[in-house]
């Protein structure tokens, strides 16, 4: 396992390439050559160009999202930014996705974190069950649980409210952090554990004391993962919150291009607003993702 | 679980009770799984509780509802001070036999897998290939990399929206470059046929970065030295992908594709976001298609209930799928 980051970490350098002895495809023709870059940049294009789009149209005026023709520019402005930011509800909105992403992420990974070693290190009677309900529960679909907790909900008056939307989001956060963290654990060598064991720990200190602090880049890709997938959330935000102050960011938007009224200008210049960070610190880390989700499929 | 710690005690408990009469016996075997084993339940126990009241409990009352008549108007709820009771009924299988009879059930289910298969074919399609190209030693290629990352990078929220301008009929840039090329523009979103296009290209887009990333890293973690002795024995490109670089995938690749089979089966902001189910419900799949039933127009709880009930069917079906392959790898649980 610990060959895969690394494995995965060298080549990103262009310069590493160099120093590498070549083989095979590498003294390849300038036509291969051409062919190669010409389709990256191709597919480098389709995967740009929407959001270069999007970035292009916030800056248009207000109305210019009513245009048939294609124009790259046209009269460049950012009155879409500042009728978004003090016209409407956006920054209630973003404090709203932060504050129930937040803490559906921490609860959920202070829950799911003992769990996950329990599973990696224990075999016990019910660890069949448990693993099973981890992988089905964090594959329901909304369409399963949301009547039932929609009902609970108005039962115990939190529809609209905040803390209604965590509880939700936390029916699939909890199980697919203990997923996840299971992976990481089982990519921590059981020798710590051993060592921490001859040492006179209880098994419940060499979780704390040793594995834990030797997996905070699990525990960050779990939070991560926690994070974006309610961030990102939409039936549940979508029917259970309804007064315009109470808005996750993902029912806001919808507000703008809803059945009545087609303001692309002020949804351009939100989007913008909320995927230029997420993207910046997105490809800060994406490394770190890939390998943190398909830890249990690569170890050796 | 929790039941198993309770009465693993209170067998403990009869246990000592009895050795105080009968002298030393071996401890029983309860007890003996007991000390073993207390440590692994007790830390299991807080996603036990919380999985119990979160996801049993409504599960339990889900299958419930899916077996009465209830809707919004039967529903009871307080108003002020005036609480007015539920009225709904049990109405047993009555609900199942509606869905798995009608014509809608075929249909959703029939485009439901057509859109998870292609989605997923073309998702793993692309990734590999990029993924294999960007496996090449060659300039640019973390500038390639960055680019191509970047559908993953936007929250899929945002890029469901961009999407729907994009192929907004009148005023999308893609009909706007279709036009400028002299070619008719196309209904992207208001026809049943284009509108299926519409939404496999979005959920498409979306989905290639994370498999191009998991394949990547799955290609650069197979030895070197086996392209390089089946390249001196005069293997061919083609048979060096088919009994290398496809056997050596193979861990990666059967989750993810386990993976992105689930993703799409349950993705419901691209479809919901981008052409809202429509022209006529045509782009609905299972899941959106409850949900629309439970909170638009006359909320059908029942009913709701009863399609989530078979979707979950549909699923477990998948994960015991799923898990005979993890049994076939070795992981046994």
């Amino acid at each position: 396992m610990a060959a895969v980051p690394t494995a995965s970490a060298t080549p990103a350098r262009p310069a590493g390439a160099h120093a590498r002895p070549p083989y095979g495809r590498f003294r390849r023709s300038p036509l291969a050559s051409a062919a190669l870059h010409l389709t990256l940049i191709a597919a480098s294009l389709a995967a740009v160009f929407p959001v270069v789009w999007l970035i292009l149209t916030s800056i248009k005026p207000r109305n210019a999202w009513q245009s048939t023709t294609v124009e790259l520019f046209s009269d460049p402005t950012l009155d879409n930014y500042v009728q978004v930011l003090t016209e409407t509800s956006f920054l209630r909105w973003l404090a709203n996705s932060l504050l129930v992403s937040a803490l559906t992420t921490v609860i959920a990974v202070i829950i799911a974190a003992s769990t996950g070693y329990a599973v990696s290190r224990f075999r016990f009677p019910g660890f069949r069950s448990i693993m099973w309900m981890l992988l089905v529960t964090q594959m329901f679909p909304v369409a399963i649980l949301i009547v039932p907790i929609y009902n609970l909900m108005a039962g115990l008056g939190l529809i609209n409210r905040l803390p209604g939307l965590v509880i939700a989001y936390l029916t699939s956060a909890v199980p697919f952090c203990a997923w996840m963290m299971k992976g990481y654990f089982d990519s921590v060598p059981v020798s710590i554990d051993e060592a921490g064991r001859l040492d006179g720990l209880t098994p419940f200190g060499t979780f704390w004391r040793l594995i834990l602090p030797l997996s905070k880049p699990g525990l960050a890709v779990a939070a991560f993962y926690a994070f974006i997938t309610a961030w990102a959330e939409v039936a549940y935000a979508t029917a259970f919150m309804t007064g315009d102050d109470k808005y996750t960011l993902a029912v806001g938007l919808a507000q703008f291009v809803g059945q009545h009224k087609a303001e692309w200008g002020l949804l351009t210049a939100s989007a913008v607003l909320i995927a230029v960070p997420a993207a910046v610190v997105f490809l800060l880390v994406q490394r770190h993702l890939v390998t943190g989700l398909t830890a249990g499929a690569t170890k050796s | 679980m929790t039941t198993d710690l309770a009465d693993g005690a209170a067998a403990a408990v009869t246990r000592d009770r009895g050795r105080a009469t009968a002298g030393s016996r071996p401890p029983g075997r309860l007890r003996r799984a007991l000390s073993t084993h207390w440590y692994a339940w007790a830390m299991c126990a807080p996603v036990v509780i919380v999985t119990a009241v979160l996801v049993g409990y409504p599960l339990l009352r889900g299958v419930y509802l899916s077996l009465t008549d209830a809707t919004e108007a039967n529903m009871g709820r307080t108003i002020g001070m005036n609480v007015i009771p539920a009225s709904y009924e049990f109405v047993g299988l009555r609900n199942y036999a509606d869905i798995l009879t009608s014509a809608e059930f075929a249909s959703r289910l029939g485009w439901t897998v057509v859109w998870t298969v292609v989605c997923v074919a073309c998702h793993f399609g692309l990734g590999l290939g990029l993924a294999m190209l960007l496996n090449r030693p060659m300039r640019l290629r973390a500038f390639y990399r960055v680019m191509l990352v970047l559908p993953w990078a936007v929250p899929s929220f945002v890029s469901a929206f961009i999407w729907r301008y994009l192929l907004n009929g009148d005023y999308g840039v893609v009909n706007a470059m279709l036009r400028a090329a002299g070619l008719p523009g196309i209904a992207w979103l208001d026809d049943p046929f284009w509108a299926k296009v519409s939404v496999i290209v979005v959920n498409v887009w979306l989905g290639v970065p994370f498999m191009m990333l998991a394949l990547l890293g799955g290609l650069q973690a197979i030895p070197r030295e086996l392209h390089e002795a089946a390249e001196v024995d005069g293997a061919t490109p083609w048979q060096r992908f088919r009994h290398i670089t496809l056997p050596g995938l193979r861990p990666v690749s059967s989750t993810v594709i386990l993976l992105g089979t689930i993703w799409t089966f349950n993705q419901f902001p691209v479809i919901f976001l981008v052409t809202r189910g429509g022209p006529g419900g045509s782009t609905e799949i299972l899941v959106t298609y409850a949900y629309r039933l439970a909170f638009e127009g006359i909320r059908d709880y029942a009913g709701s209930a009863a399609w989530g009930m078979v979707i979950l069917a549909l699923l477990v079906v998948l994960a015991a799928v799923y898990r005979r392959a993890l049994h076939r790898q070795g992981e046994v649980w």
